[in-house]
């Protein structure tokens, strides 16, 4: 075994560039900023483009020309920085743009803490732009998801032309670890499909039974047409009141009905038990530590870590709490993703542990709570 | 000469009058002038009336969100230099896309921007823009005349765009215009100056008479073609892209050392910005790695960069990090008060077996511990390599690493005269007798 030493924003550095990035535009924030860095070190030597933009807004805006030219493109920033992306992010949602965006989460609100991290973000990156339609939230507690996850994304973006987000955390991203790269099992690169050569494109028609349109380049042999205006299948505005409907229905649905395909998760549960915890990101790893001093005491703890946060992984939920008297959600903000984990499971029993104070939650405060 | 690439199956919508209809035919005209296939040619289009312009053309059309057409312009230029970029935009969209204006003249890359100027926005209800004349009368009242409209072409030629034209819809010449900035080998602007039926002259004068009169008066801008010549951007890009190194895969490090315990040790470096400490941190992953060990690196610095506390908690253990925190230290390297001073509660509850090296001078509070004070100015040791010389007081009484495992750790991370430099501040230290 031999190991490798890396933060872990280069890691997921390391998972675009596997996946077939090609692209990558940010501006420079702490602790994003370490991506870029990565990125502008190995895109251009490779004939790929790292730009920094004027501000986040021309950044993403930069990778969603790239994409439409049909390039794999990421962006990375922190809630400031998602907060100025949200009308790029619904013109990705609505216009079926593929696109790659990595939170590296720092304590808010608002400026916050550049050096201090959080899971603050985590309801706004669904909600955080117009439209109410769903987006996928993949969570990663360490190096080693730090690349298979962000390929996932860009797997994930593809298959659905959609914005994927990495909602990682100053205390993945800035942390340096070793790992052994050799033992990662990397999946397998996924590719957008594109329109046959001989039938009709239509930029945003769909046919046999499939929710995801075919991809044609801008620049490719017949003209393609992007907006973001409320569209029909052809590319053009429609005031089409059903058009418009089945157009939204499908635009949820082509990610909804998926959802369990990759609901991504650990775990370390048993058949029965006293408390299920439910945590992600970065307090996956106080909570495995606490989780498994409990066990080894003997008690009956089980521990679900979520890897997809968003869509909400119902059926999974369901599924795993159900040999449990009660649940613990542990998450590094006031109370976020408990409220989906309540929305899924009505009539259990949920307790709710989380800190905002720019600290990671310790075992020792997880085995607190799971003490009677 | 090629055929119209106007879309038939798109009937006008523009106000009867509408300057934008013959933007929409000289462009056409160009075009075709040119030879273009539509299948060459993307435009991408802004938000408001400029907005509608892609629907017009049997062209590759990307229609985005207000103000934003350039960043989509560039990132599809980027990645296809082959194909003809123009961007259609207001006045409304110069405004608001202002800074992406500036930058991509800064850049000077390869697309064509008309600005369908027409002082006001069309489709809100004729409000003012950034181009509204002082005693306009518009749809937001007073509020501009307490604004100086701005010129276009005087602002992208200050911030270095090369190819400025201000025209009227209504010249002749407008077709020959678009054609001459789509050839320019850069970024080109075209200010093109015309009348909203809809909105503006409902209670403005304003004809093509008055336009043609007005453009006269404005002050030239045909200089900043000399004074901002320069190589295109992407092709620029790809020429400084082409002699950078290729970046080094991922390094595995191989075991070669044996590790001096196989309990977990728990490290912290206390210090401040310019200490190298978080690159001691490093090195002593490095050396963790070297022995086989897995190691973790949490560091906590604020947001200066030469000022205040700098913390690099380091883990070394035989199996995989879980929670990178820890309470109980083995090893405390207390090199400056201002990380010192961030820590006091740990340092209140050390457990007595921790080795703390502290820095001669520092004011430690009382903390439990076996206190080792070295004397690192006495020694000949530059305060920046203090985090460094920590660490090989660590080495020397293997504490969590050995000597040749920081001497791997080293090989690692330094190169040259750096890593001579290193092996002297190593050199000092074993050679010292100041403790």
């Amino acid at each position: 075994m031999a190991l490798t030493l890396m933060e872990g924003n280069e890691a997921i550095a390391w998972g675009a560039l596997a996946a077939g990035c090609r692209f990558f535009a940010g501006y420079p924030i702490t602790p994003a900023t370490t991506v870029y860095n990565a990125m502008l070190k190995h895109l251009p030597p490779q004939g790929g483009i790292c730009l920094q933009g004027e501000d986040e807004i021309a950044s993403i805006g930069f990778c969603l020309g790239a994409s439409m030219a049909g390039w794999k493109a990421m962006t990375a920033t922190s809630g400031p920085g998602i907060s100025l992306y949200s009308e790029q992010i619904s013109f990705a949602v609505g216009s079926e743009i593929p696109i790659v965006i990595v939170d590296v989460q720092r304590l808010g609100p608002s400026t916050g803490s550049a050096t201090k991290g959080a899971d603050g973000d985590i309801q706004f990156l669904q909600w955080g732009n117009s439209g109410g339609l769903p987006v996928i939230v993949l969570a990663p507690v360490d190096i080693k998801d730090c690349i298979v996850l962000t390929m996932q994304a860009f797997n994930l973006a593809e298959t659905y032309r959609c914005p994927v987000f990495l909602a990682a955390n100053k205390e993945i991203s800035m942390t340096r670890e070793t790992v052994d790269l050799e033992a990662i099992v990397l999946p397998d690169v996924v590719d957008r499909r594109t329109a046959a050569a001989d039938e009709d494109f239509r930029p945003f028609g769909t046919s046999g039974g499939r929710r995801v349109p075919d991809f044609l380049p801008i620049g490719a042999a017949r003209p393609v047409r992007q907006t973001s205006s409320t569209h029909g299948p052809d590319g053009y505005i429609t005031t089409d009141a059903d058009l418009i409907a089945r157009n939204q229905d499908r635009l949820q649905r082509k990610i909804t009905t998926e959802a369990e395909r990759f609901a991504y998760f650990e775990e370390d549960t048993m058949p029965e038990g006293d408390t299920l915890v439910i945590t992600y990101g970065v307090t996956a790893r106080a909570a495995r530590a606490a989780v498994e001093a409990l066990r080894a005491e003997g008690r009956a703890i089980g521990l679900l870590v979520l890897k997809t946060l968003w869509p909400v992984p119902e059926a999974l939920l369901r599924e795993k709490t159900a040999g449990y008297d009660r649940i613990l959600v542990v998450e590094m903000n006031l109370g976020q993703y408990v409220r989906e984990i309540q929305r899924a499971l009505p009539g259990r029993d949920i307790r709710f542990l989380g800190q905002m104070n720019g600290e990671l939650i310790k075992p020792a405060r997880i085995r607190e709570e799971l003490t009677p | 000469m090629t055929k119209s690439l106007i879309n038939g199956s798109r009937p006008p919508v523009f106000c009867p009058g509408c300057a934008h209809e013959r933007v929409v035919g000289a462009l056409d005209k160009a075009f075709q002038h040119m030879g273009f296939k539509g299948e060459e040619i993307v435009i991408v289009s802004d938000i408001g009336c400029s907005g509608l312009f892609d629907t017009f053309f049997h062209t590759h059309a990307l229609h985005g969100l207000h103000g934003r057409a350039l960043t989509y312009a560039t990132g599809i230029k980027l990645a296809r230099p082959d194909l003809h970029v123009v961007v259609t935009m207001g006045d409304g969209g110069l405004g608001i896309g202002g800074a992406h204006l500036l930058s991509t003249c800064r850049r000077n890359i390869g697309l064509t921007l008309l600005v369908l100027n027409n002082f006001n926005y069309g489709m809100t209800g004729g409000q003012c823009s950034s181009t509204t004349p002082p005693d306009a009368q518009v749809g937001s009242g007073f509020l501009n005349r307490l604004e100086k409209p701005v010129d276009v072409c005087r602002v992208a030629g200050a911030a270095g765009a090369a190819h400025l034209r201000r025209i009227s819809a209504y010249d002749a010449n407008l077709a020959d215009a678009m054609e001459a900035a789509i050839h320019f080998d850069g970024f080109a602007l075209l200010d093109i100056w015309g009348v909203c039926p809809g909105r503006y002259t409902r209670r403005n004068k304003l004809s093509p008479k008055a336009i043609a009169a007005s453009l006269e008066a404005q002050p030239p801008v045909g200089h900043f073609r000399e004074e901002n010549n320069r190589e295109e951007y992407g092709r620029h890009y790809r020429r400084e892209a082409a002699d950078q190194e290729p970046a080094p895969p991922p390094r595995a490090i191989a075991a070669c050392h044996a590790p001096v315990t196989h309990e977990r040790r728990e490290v912290v470096f206390l210090g401040s910005a310019g200490q190298r400490i978080v690159t001691a941190g490093e090195l002593l992953c490095l050396a963790a790695a070297s022995a086989g060990l897995h190691a973790s690196q949490k560091n906590d610095y604020p947001i200066t960069v030469l000022r205040g506390h700098s913390i690099s908690e380091v883990i070394l253990s035989k199996n995989t990090i879980g929670f990178t925190g820890f309470d109980h230290p083995s090893v405390v390297a207390a090199l400056a008060s201002e990380g010192v001073s961030r820590r006091t509660k740990m340092l209140a509850a050390l457990p007595e077996d921790t080795l703390v090296l502290c820095a001669a001078g520092l004011d430690l509070p009382p903390c439990r511990g076996r206190v080792i004070t070295f004397d690192f100015k006495a020694a000949g040791i530059r305060e920046p390599d203090w985090a460094l010389a920590a660490l090989v007081l660590m080495a020397q009484r293997e504490a969590a690493i050995s000597k040749s495992m920081l001497q791997t750790a080293l090989d690692l991370r330094f190169q040259g005269k750096v890593r001579e430099l290193a092996a002297a501040v190593m050199e000092k230290v074993v050679t010292s007798d100041v403790v």
